[in-house]
């Protein structure tokens, strides 16, 4: 690692105010950005721990939405939000192990956006609005590409707030190595419409499959999902799989997060 | 420089240090308490593994910085009060869940987090949550039995 600060604001205003100097860079869990400051990837002269702001800490229910602050460890939202929203609860209790768990936040996880990672499925499909230090931002608007988002420079997730599906179920398949997902598929369903979020499989980082949308709110079965055409996008080729495999992957894990919620 | 106030396997601790410092280094180098391993530095293996608050947590991902008020439990910590094996480190010992030692500490402390919180785990459970703890010899069966056995699950014809 190069030489840096470490700062733990008790306020976000006074976080804010450190973040606008100059090589300033926010630290969350320090899950990814612990590993890529020891891989000297990154050099702030100064580190902004969130920790010590209560505000961006818990999981609530709001007007029916629910709520879970930046802050909030996927072990915190594997248990709270369990009552609320079993689905992501359960994709939170299989992000990484128990003690990456205990570290990481959701708000670190979106506003890293790795192409693999499994929240930014669910936040896609379940159409949440990410609420920043500026303002709010809906899903579809957040997600930009590869480790890319719309967040601005200094600008902060506070929370994320989810309108709760009627059911939803995310499907995983397990990179055996990293623990991330090779590609997962998570499979919202609402009164009006079904949406249906991809992680991993995209060089565009995660999508919406939308053929599959629109079969699936007219006709809600796994067959549904297997008669159509693999989803047209321009899916990534490594040493893990390769383009046609995460393709197909992508047809068989939304197929059968359907079943499982049929059953 | 920051002052940083911490409780290390009990004891009260004052220290003056960097606060990128990352907690495994700071055991290890500054307290002396060399059993927390350092298998990969880079977040994967969890032999780095220690308690924060009671939660299980990789010491090489985390900063001496941020711990301030925190109550850290390692390794030396595990034994019963008159020195002799706690009964998941003897079950590792009964049951050869360990080779060469090295991922040893990081798999107790691992464990006794899900044994305090499920006290008779399933196969499944214990396997899942040893996703992060790596070993490279003994090949995990015998791992899982120790578990098995400290959570009194072990018929007495798999023992020995
Ligand atoms: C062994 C291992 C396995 C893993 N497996 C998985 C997995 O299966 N699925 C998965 O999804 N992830 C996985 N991860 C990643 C993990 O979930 C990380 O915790 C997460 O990606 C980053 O969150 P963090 O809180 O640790 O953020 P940090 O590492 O602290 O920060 C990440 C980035 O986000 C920025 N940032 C953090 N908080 C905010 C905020 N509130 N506003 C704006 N910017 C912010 C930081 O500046 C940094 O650039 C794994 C990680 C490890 C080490
Ligand atoms: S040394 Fe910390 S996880 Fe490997
Ligand atoms: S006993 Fe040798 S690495 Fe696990």
């Amino acid at each position: 690692m190069y030489a840096f600060d470490l700062i733990s604001p008790k306020s976000l205003d006074k976080a804010l105010e450190a973040l606008a100097e100059e090589e300033a860079q926010v630290l969350a869990g320090g899950q990814t950005l612990i590993p890529t400051l020891k891989a000297r990837l990154a050099a702030p002269a100064t580190l902004v721990s969130l920790r010590a702001i209560p505000e961006l800490q818990g999981v609530s229910i709001k007007e029916g939405r629910l709520r879970i602050g930046a802050m909030t460890t996927h072990a915190t939202v594997a248990d709270q939000a369990r009552s609320h929203f079993p689905a992501l609860a359960d994709l939170a209790a299989n992000i990484g192990d128990p003690a990456v768990r205990n570290r990481g936040t959701i708000g670190g996880s979106l506003a890293n956006n790795d192409p693999s990672a499994c929240y930014p499925s669910a936040v896609l499909a379940s159409g949440a609005t990410i609420m920043t230090t500026k303002r709010s931002i809906q899903a579809d608007d957040f997600f930009l590409g590869m480790f890319a988002t719309d967040l601005e420079e200094g600008e902060l997730i506070r929370a994320v707030e989810f309108p709760i599906p009627i059911a939803a179920h995310y499907e995983k398949f397990w990179q055996p190595a990293s623990r991330f997902a090779l590609t997962g598929v998570f499979v919202a369903r609402y009164d009006n419409a079904v949406r249906v979020a991809v992680t991993g499989a995209s060089e565009e980082g995660v999508f919406r499959w939308t053929a599959a949308e629109e079969a699936l709110s007219k006709r809600f079965t796994a067959d549904a999902v297997n008669e159509l055409d693999r989803p047209d996008v321009d899916m990534i080729s490594d040493l893990h799989g390769s383009a046609e495999y995460r393709a197909s992957l992508t047809q068989v894990l939304t197929a059968r997060a359907v079943a499982r919620l049929q059953d | 420089m920051q002052t940083i106030t911490m409780t290390v396997n009990g004891r009260g601790i004052t220290a003056t240090v960097e606060g990128r410092t990352l907690l495994v280094e700071y055991l290890r180098e500054n307290l002396q308490l060399t059993g927390t391993h350092i298998g990969c530095d880079t977040s994967q293996c969890g032999a780095c593994t220690v308690h924060v608050d009671g939660l299980s947590v990789k010491s090489c991902t985390i900063f001496v910085g941020e711990l301030d008020g925190a109550e850290i439990r390692t390794i030396e910590d595990m034994e019963n009060a008159d020195g002799s094996l706690s009964p998941l480190q003897k079950a590792f010992q009964d049951h050869h869940g360990l080779q060469c030692g090295y991922c040893t500490p990081g798999m107790i402390m691992s464990l006794s987090a899900l044994l305090r919180d499920t006290p008779k785990p399933t196969e499944a459970q214990i396997r899942h949550h040893l996703e992060g703890n790596i070993c490279r010899c003994t090949g995990y069966a015998n791992i899982v039995k120790a578990a098995l056995a400290a959570s009194g699950q072990l018929d007495s014809a798999d023992a020995g």
